[in-house]
């Protein structure tokens, strides 16, 4: 779809010269980056972007250190516009514009660079935002983990839209937007070399299309926002319940997972609540909305599969409780840490 | 999925949850010794469902939480060394040393790698000729032929840069251990159905006998060990001793032949001592001579680690089932997941996680 400017003959390879700020590193920006992400704000050169914005906006940060860098499914390009822009939708915001800071590591691949440009120039452009500022580091070999990527996403909060954890009340209904597990399972499976039947896909993706369905039937009854990445959504439910000193429901039957997920984690002995996602999210919003919000969910690519899977309730302030198929219950807590697999 | 949503039926388990609580005429002491069904019990709020008709009491069979301090400290010791890859299953990453644990030392610049299997460090080994990759072989009779054949792979192909550091335990002497000390009231026993797939159950029968208590070999789902335990309740309320197989899909009486004898061809009983109860004679397994330069102690003196528990941790006590996790006055106040101070708080078979993690709502508090 896009050819590479710089022949990759040249140099096949990232050099600390690269990013020296001399001749080498104005060639990879005017050659490789600025004619690929070519808009008013970035052709300037200059120092920052200058942005015309009115009304209330939204600003997210987050930096990317995904290893493998490619994985089934995508790849750091991906996650690095589809992260910050997620972040951006969570606050009830429309992504308009993202600013891409590269950090590479001497002998990174130009070609990898090149793929991974062109990644996160296709989902910017899906996402309707642009890159309007950039910067790019070089460190030395050993110094990096091939490379990492920080964004800086900004976005207009839709008129009337307020979201925010101290609007949670008793009685809301949690929407989880899909099946859960996939993008922790698949970047475990490259990272360890766990080889399953079936190939699992990361699932990463843009949200905003999805919030921004449910913010139009929903408006003020929308209450609180937030994407299940890192912890799962066992670690979202426990941020919210304490952030907002409610007690939380959620029935276990109700959550979905896919069965390659299920296999994956029964094999390892993880639990699919805490494992990451890249394009999952909940809401938490007003009983009497909540089936126009499922429907709206449901109507949206890569929200057919929403469900409502549990509920606020007044008992347990700051605790999340599950209840099992069995009948019985069990709190669903925190991870101390990262999920390690058993012996066992 | 298959072979998963059969035995976590809903309306079977509520059958025979109910037909324990009918059939029990008194609260029967039953001990699970696996760790993996402690976590199975916990999360399913099994023993809840059964209070009353049974009291079920948690064994040692956590592998993470037995290992001793010491040799915690001695896989540390040997994984900050220059030129070493220190491999290991995900769970003992974090268990406590005397000062530090696994993650620690990675974080101070050892390679420290998680594996999932022993043949993969013996590959690693291969891959890189220059380096001493080590493997911290810990486990039951479960993981020991897998193990030991990876011993044995690397002595066929001549891999001179591998070996383990042995810390396996063995469930039969425990048992016996347990039944002879004076404090312990156990009506039956949940043997470990796992270990049982290698070693098959004929050790069990031995130990019914001389102890006059009842063994049902179970699985891990919460019908295999509701199956399980009302096989128990049958046998206790009749009067019958005998040990009972429920794991018959996996299990059979003589167990895995070929298993048992690579381990056999590996690996020679030793005294081991197991972490919070101490010294267990016959209860370990250590390599045999013929395969002695594949031990990481001697090839890696490390010397004699001497270290001290945390004086709070009651963890011997709950690893022999004379207390339950939330009698431990330091339970979830100066040890937590985050800050363990013993190993049955750390991996999430052992009982002090089991409680913590999937703990219960008592009058709106989490307990």
């Amino acid at each position: 779809m896009f050819e590479c400017p710089i022949p990759i003959g040249e140099y096949d390879r990232v050099t600390l010269a690269h990013g020296g700020g001399g001749r080498m590193t104005h060639r990879l920006i005017s050659k490789m980056i600025a004619p690929l992400f070519d808009n008013e704000y970035l052709r300037q050169l200059h120092d920052g972007a200058i942005l015309n914005l009115g009304g209330r906006v939204a600003v997210s940060t987050d930096s990317f250190v995904v290893s493998p860098v490619f994985f089934p499914g995508g790849n750091i390009g991906d996650l690095a516009v589809n992260g910050t822009v997620n972040d951006l939708a969570m606050c009830g915001a429309r992504p308009r514009f993202i600013t891409l800071s590269l950090i590479i590591e001497e002998g990174f691949l130009l070609k990898d660079l090149w793929e991974i440009l062109t990644t996160v120039k296709v989902r910017a452009d899906e996402a309707g935002v642009k890159v309007v500022s950039g910067d790019v580091k070089v460190v030395e070999k050993g110094k990096g983990d091939g490379i990492f990527i920080n964004t800086t996403g900004i976005g207009e909060v839709l008129e009337g839209v307020d979201v925010s954890p101290s609007n949670v009340k008793v009685g809301d209904k949690v929407i989880l937007s899909g099946p859960i597990g996939e993008h922790g399972i698949a970047i475990m499976s490259v990272r360890e070399g766990l080889e399953f039947e079936t190939p699992l896909k990361s699932d990463t993706m843009n949200l905003w299309p999805l919030v921004e369905a449910i913010l139009k039937v929903g408006g003020p009854a929308i209450h609180m926002l937030r994407d299940a990445t890192r912890g799962g959504v066992a670690t979202v439910l426990n941020e919210v319940a304490r952030s907002a000193g409610v007690g939380i429901v959620i029935e276990e039957e109700r959550i979905p997972v896919r069965e390659e997920v299920r296999g994956a984690c029964e094999i390892l002995g993880l639990d699919p609540l805490y494992v990451a996602n890249e394009g999952r999210f909940l809401s938490f919003v007003s009983p009497d909305v909540a089936d126009d919000v499922l429907n709206a969910l449901k109507k949206v690519p890569g929200g057919e599969e929403a469900e409502v899977i549990g509920e606020v309730v007044e008992e347990h302030p700051g605790t999340v409780v599950m209840r099992t198929w069995m009948g019985g219950t069990r709190v669903v807590d925190m991870l101390s840490g990262e999920q390690l697999p058993r012996i066992c | 999925m298959k072979y998963i949503d059969e035995y976590r039926n809903p309306d079977l388990a509520q059958k025979l949850v109910k037909y324990i609580l009918k059939k029990s005429t008194r609260p029967w002491k039953i001990m699970e010794i696996c760790g993996g069904q402690t976590h199975t019990l916990i999360r399913y709020g099994i023993d809840e469902l059964l209070s009353g008709a049974v009291e079920l009491i948690h064994g040692p069979g956590c592998p993470v939480c037995v290992t001793p301090l010491e040799k915690i400290d001695r896989a540390i010791a040997i994984a900050r060394r220059e030129g070493v890859i220190f491999t290991t299953f995900g769970d003992m990453m974090r268990v406590p040393g005397s000062s530090r644990d696994l993650l620690s030392a990675k974080a101070e610049g050892g390679d420290v790698q998680m594996v999932y299997s022993p043949l993969d460090a013996v590959s690693l080994a291969e891959k890189y000729p220059d380096r001493q990759v080590v493997f911290f072989a810990v486990g039951f009779e479960t993981t020991a032929p897998a193990n030991a054949m990876a011993v044995k792979i690397a002595k066929e192909k001549g891999i001179r840069n591998f070996s383990v550091l042995v810390s396996h335990v063995l469930v039969p002497p425990t048992i016996d251990f347990l039944m002879s000390s004076p404090d312990v009231e156990i009506d039956g026993f949940i043997a470990p159905g796992h270990v049982c797939t290698v070693m098959g159950y004929t050790e069990y029968e031995d130990l019914a006998e001389k102890y006059n208590v009842p063994f049902v070999v179970a699985g891990f789902e919460p019908l295999d060990l509701l199956q399980g335990i009302a096989m128990l309740v049958d046998m206790l309320e009749g009067g019958e001793v005998d040990v009972k197989n429920q794991y018959t899909r996996s299990v059979c009486r003589l167990g895995n032949p070929n298993a048992r004898r690579i381990v056999e061809e590996v690996f020679e009983v030793s005294d081991m001592v197991w972490r919070g109860i101490g010294l267990i004679p016959k209860s370990g397994l250590k390599l045999r001579e013929a395969y002695a330069d594949y031990d990481a102690e001697r090839r890696f003196s490390v010397g004699n680690v001497e270290a001290d528990e945390s004086p709070l941790c009651i963890s011997g006590e709950i690893l022999q089932g004379k207390k339950k996790p939330i009698d431990c006055p330091a339970f979830g106040k100066e040890c937590t997941p985050e800050h363990p101070l013993g190993a049955p708080m750390v991996s999430s078979e052992g009982a002090c996680a089991a409680y913590y993690n999937f703990g219960r709502i008592k009058g709106g508090e989490h307990v």
